[in-house]
């Protein structure tokens, strides 16, 4: 018995990265950053905006969240659903309550399926970013760089005309990509995308037609990943998300501004036994000395100076 | 494939020598941060996938990247704070592709033992050779980038053979942080017969078992620390004990967790019969102290259990 000879040779062991895409950084070793204001924490909510079709392919995987009965899986279909039609306007009245500014991650496909809901974004004025098209066209290897092209034109003319500007910043679906992803967002005028979690603050990405931007939207805190992945309670979540607040804030009185970002999913984080979590997590949060309530391009601009 | 690869001898935990750490301390209490490389785009092992997604999986590569990225310094300056030297479980690569990681840690005499090469390249599959080969890469890469050969082991991603031991003893090794079935060091038995060690390394209160396989919330985990400690602290009246808490500094680093070590940590520097130590200096100890005994008292219980 024995393994190929490849798994015993490392093409890449070498200064830096195992590949191209960004330069070797640790956090603390750069500089400073500086809020509005003199503000220790960049507080950056996102909300998603998604259509889980019932026909899911689960290619290459079964999207998380997505459908997992035998077809016609109503309940999770309907579940989904739920967020666009009521849970998403109880989050809306508490981002209102605490004078926070959200960024919506919006599928293509839900302009067609909830113009009222698009027109009500709109409005606010919030800022979108690109979402895919929808939560059952997963970016991956299998596809071809057309497939993959088309996925993203679609999604980002669907939302253009949905609101009438163009998409700067993107999440992809189930945050997967294809090896081509960043290159084919670069050459569609993608600035930031916020798929990669390994940051706490922008850093520049390479991309064969044009450096990207990669956002720092933490998956560890993330309602789906408590609720849903850890089985956590709302307690905890609240518990964890303000002590992370304290724990930024503290870094950042020595380190330079910091930045706490919540991404949650209306049809987890509107239910009823749920919304109240929310605001008490917000209210902390607001209620601390030295929070910006941001969005994601505000912060970016910031940092690149 | 066996039942058992008889490392280790049945030995009860009650009556066994006395041990008593230095200073007249109960407890050896240890810290391990595993500082890892896994790789974007490693060769399939064919017992056991890299990653859950398909290539690339961003999410898996990219919150391990933020260990290093981020998460390192964070929890070195709160084991510093402690008077905690880590004991370092080292992908060797590291050493090339993040020296200034090995440099911050030697700086602070933190200890660095073998984690393999990468985190993505298993021994499950590699003939006797290529596990020597990797063995041997690993610990003359960790020496020549700290100018210590490393003593002890923890397979990568805990992926053995049935000469895991064998050979890293071979190769100049000490101890094992692989076998999880004592609170204690024990003798390990190696073919080479060398004097061959495990330190209890706990899967339990590992962070990445806790927060990854067993979900665990912050707050909990940082109360089981504490639970762990107390008993373990106080059996060490009868004879002293090993705690060890292995971490991760993509896990444990992270905003909403970081306050929990902090506050065990607190919790257990706090006591006064505890020896702050690392993995090496509790081999080093024990072989010294009470290996010999403890092989004695080994072999008499068996022979007691044959009823000879």
């Amino acid at each position: 018995m024995a393994l190929d000879p490849e798994f015993l040779r490392y093409p890449h062991r070498r200064r830096g990265m195992d590949h191209d895409r960004y330069e070797w950084s640790q956090l603390h070793e750069r500089g400073p950053v500086e809020w509005p204001g003199g503000a220790r924490l960049a507080f950056w909510i996102n909300v998603c905006v998604q259509f889980y079709p019932l026909n899911q392919r689960g290619m290459p995987f079964p999207t998380p969240g997505g459908m997992t009965m035998p077809y016609p899986d109503l309940r999770h279909f309907s579940l989904r659903e739920y967020g666009n039609r009521v849970g998403i306007f109880r989050l809306l009245d508490a981002f209102d309550r605490f004078g926070l500014r959200p960024s919506f991650a919006v599928n293509g496909a839900m302009a067609e399926r909830a113009p009222y809901l698009i027109s009500v974004l709109r409005e606010r004025g919030g800022e979108i970013l690109a979402h895919g098209w929808d939560m059952n066209s997963l970016h991956h290897g299998g596809l071809a760089p057309e497939e993959e092209s088309e996925l993203i034109d679609r999604s980002l003319d669907s939302l253009q005309k949905a609101f009438g500007a163009e998409n700067r910043g993107w999440l992809s679906p189930a945050r997967n990509e294809s090896p081509h992803t960043p290159d084919l967002l670069a050459e569609r005028g993608i600035h930031w995308f916020a798929d990669w979690v390994n940051d706490e603050m922008p850093y520049r990405f390479r991309a064969a037609n044009g450096d990207l931007w990669a956002m720092p939207l933490s998956n560890e805190l993330e309602d789906r990943f408590i609720f849903m992945q850890n089985l956590h309670s709302e307690e905890s979540w609240v518990e964890q998300v303000c002590d992370a607040c304290d724990f930024l804030l503290k870094e950042a009185s020595v380190a330079g501004g910091r930045i706490l970002s919540l991404n949650l999913h209306p049809w987890l984080m509107g239910q009823p036994h749920r919304i109240a979590y929310l605001e008490q997590a917000l209210d902390y949060i607001t209620s601390q000395s030295d929070v910006w309530s941001a969005t994601p391009s505000e912060i970016l601009r910031l940092c690149k100076e | 494939m066996k039942a058992d690869l008889e490392l280790y001898d049945y030995w009860p935990y009650r009556d066994r020598p006395r041990i008593v750490w230095p200073g007249g301390a109960r407890l050896a209490f240890w810290v391990a941060p595993n500082i890892e490389f896994y790789e974007l785009d490693p060769p399939t092992n064919p017992y056991r996938k890299p990653w859950p997604r398909p290539y690339p999986d961003v999410g898996g590569y990219s919150i391990r990247d933020y260990g290093n990225r981020v998460g390192h310094e964070r929890q070195m300056r709160l084991l510093e704070r402690f008077g905690i030297r880590g004991s370092v479980s080292l992908s060797a690569a590291l050493c090339e592709h993040h020296p200034e990681i090995i440099d911050a840690c030697a700086e602070l005499d933190w200890e660095f033992f073998s984690h393999g090469i990468y985190n993505t390249r298993y021994t499950y599959g590699m003939s006797e050779d290529q596990e020597r080969e990797m063995i041997l890469d690993a610990m003359d890469t960790i020496e020549k980038h700290s100018g210590r050969r490393p003593a002890g082991y923890l397979a990568p991603a805990l992926s053995h053979s049935e000469r895991t031991m064998d050979l890293f003893a071979e190769a100049g090794g000490m101890y094992t942080c692989d076998l999880f079935h004592d609170d204690q060091p024990t003798p390990v038995r190696v073919r080479g017969g060398q004097r061959f060690i495990s330190i209890p390394y706990s899967l339990e209160m590992n962070d990445t078992i806790a927060y990854v396989v067993n979900r665990i919330e912050p707050r909990r985990y940082g109360r089981m620390l504490r639970d762990n400690f107390d008993r373990l602290y106080a059996e060490g009246e009868t004879s002293g004990a090993v705690m060890c808490i292995p971490t991760h500094n993509y896990q444990v680093s992270c905003p909403h967790r970081l306050a929990a070590l902090e506050q065990a940590l607190d919790y257990i520097t706090g006591h006064e019969d505890v020896w702050v130590t690392t993995g090496r200096e509790i081999a080093e100890y024990f072989l010294n102290h009470y290996y010999d005994a403890a092989l004695e008292d080994i072999r008499r219980k068996l022979e007691v259990a044959d009823g000879a």
